[in-house]
């Protein structure tokens, strides 16, 4: 279960750094690399606060929960994810809040948001413990996830 | 997240901090005794905060950078930060090793869109060390990081990985299990690559457009999908992956030319070669 909510924690942080890479890639050249929210650690395990903190839903039905993170503001915007979790795996990853508004924000969230999506899915049962590749955005995302992973010992 | 119920077993110590840093998402991993302690954290942030000035000496995209100003000519090398001095060293060791296929004074159309070239004559070269600060700065980190405490780390760069044991002599040897980010499917994994200290870089252009280019004409490079080079610097990983990524069909011959390092070459193609079986492919 502690990797349950972890990844959430993971999720939450990714999509920070999915839209981050992405500021520093599509401006102007003058706002590289400048955070716009507290980036998390995820969980601290040692109780330290962190920006990012879950909230659960009872069941609805299924042994089906669902983990809503929270609202993370970014330089491009709102960003809240909720995921839903059946039998200790993560079987929904859905977006609450994205950027939104202009054209460049939904091309970021027609690439993005699906990679998001099945990285979480599919980074559920990872046996690795870090990402090596070339693509920051979902590398940005699969390793935060996975850090978060690493803190829960799974 | 600090609403999780404590779990009834001890679990062992692994933590994981993430920043976003010079353009790309950073994490820091403990493994160990020691990953838990007030030192630990306070470490991690002090290398945050390392890296973060780090940022502000090279970054090309601040105006106000050392880097920014040398290629202005308005600030000369030997008049630069001591760190400067040495990455501008390094930088230089970095094109002999690479018979110029890694140059950080790059031909003006090589330089990055997002750059003003306006001004610059033909033939110009701009002083751009991005492709090698990555790598000494997160190797120094995991240096820095490793030194000081005990337990195992790991620096998770935008990809790039450096890690360090646990220095303690009698300390077991954890392996951090690096997957490889499949260039055509990155949400797959294509092998994963132990490693107990060292550094772990890949170069490619997996959905990022042709971002790596020839030094020597400033052409984008395109003859492989992504080079990912381990050995035991992430500094001189990342600078052979570039290379190498670079060289294209010579990408095996850069790597295995330089002792103790290894390479996995992902082709157009999807085929892939290797250093010596480097890896178990899935």
């Amino acid at each position: 279960m502690r990797r349950i909510v972890t990844a959430l924690a993971g999720t939450v942080t990714a999509l920070v750094m999915l839209f981050g890479y992405h500021t520093s890639t599509a401006g102007s050249g003058t706002t590289a690399a400048v955070p716009s929210a507290p980036l998390t650690t995820g969980n601290s395990g040692s109780g330290s606060s962190g920006s990012s903190s879950s909230s659960t839903s009872g069941a609805s039905g299924g042994g089906t929960q669902t983990y809503t993170g929270d609202t993370v503001q970014t330089q491009w915007g709102p960003v809240q994810v909720q995921i839903a979790v059946t039998g200790g795996e993560i079987t929904d990853v859905t977006t609450l809040q994205h950027p939104s508004g202009n054209p460049r924000d939904e091309e970021i969230n027609a690439y993005a948001l699906p990679v998001l999506r099945e990285s979480a899915l599919s980074a559920q049962s990872a046996d690795f413990d870090l990402v090596s590749g070339a693509t920051v955005t979902s590398q940005g995302y699969v390793g935060s996830l996975q850090s978060a992973l690493d803190q829960a010992n799974l | 997240m600090t609403g999780t119920p404590a779990p009834p077993v001890r679990r062992s110590e692994h933590r994981a901090w993430v920043e976003q840093l010079m353009g790309m998402p950073v994490s820091i991993h403990l493994r160990g005794d020691g990953a838990r302690s007030a030192t630990a954290d306070a470490r991690v942030q002090a290398v945050f905060d390392e890296l973060r000035a780090v940022e502000v000496l090279f970054s090309p995209y601040r105006a106000d950078s050392q880097v920014s100003a040398i290629d202005r000519g308005e600030l000369s090398v030997a008049d630069a930060h001591p760190l400067v001095r040495e990455v501008v060293d390094l930088c230089r060791t970095a094109a002999t090793l690479t018979g110029g296929l890694f140059d950080a004074w790059r031909p003006v159309r090589a330089v990055r869109p997002v750059r003003p070239v306006e001004g610059a004559a033909p033939g110009t070269r701009r002083f751009d060390p991005t492709g090698l600060v990555k790598g000494w700065a997160v190797q120094r980190a995991a240096d820095h990081l490793g030194a000081g405490l005990s337990c195992d780390v790991a620096v998770n760069a935008g990809g790039d990985v450096a890690a360090k044991r646990d220095p303690r002599p009698d300390a077991a040897a954890a392996r951090w299990r690096v997957g490889i980010e499949d260039p055509a499917e990155p949400t797959r994994v294509l092998a994963v690559l132990p490693l107990v200290s060292g550094g772990v870089a890949t170069s490619g252009t997996a959905h990022r457009g042709r971002h790596l280019v020839d030094p020597q004409d400033g052409a984008a490079a395109a003859a492989l999908a992504s080079v990912t080079v381990t050995g035991p610097s992430l500094l001189w990983a990342d600078v052979l992956a570039t290379a190498a990524f670079v060289a294209g069909e010579g990408a095996l011959d850069l790597v295995g030319g330089v002792p103790g390092y290894a390479a996995l070459v992902v082709g157009l193609d999807g085929g892939v070669t290797q250093s010596d079986d480097l890896v178990r492919l899935r």
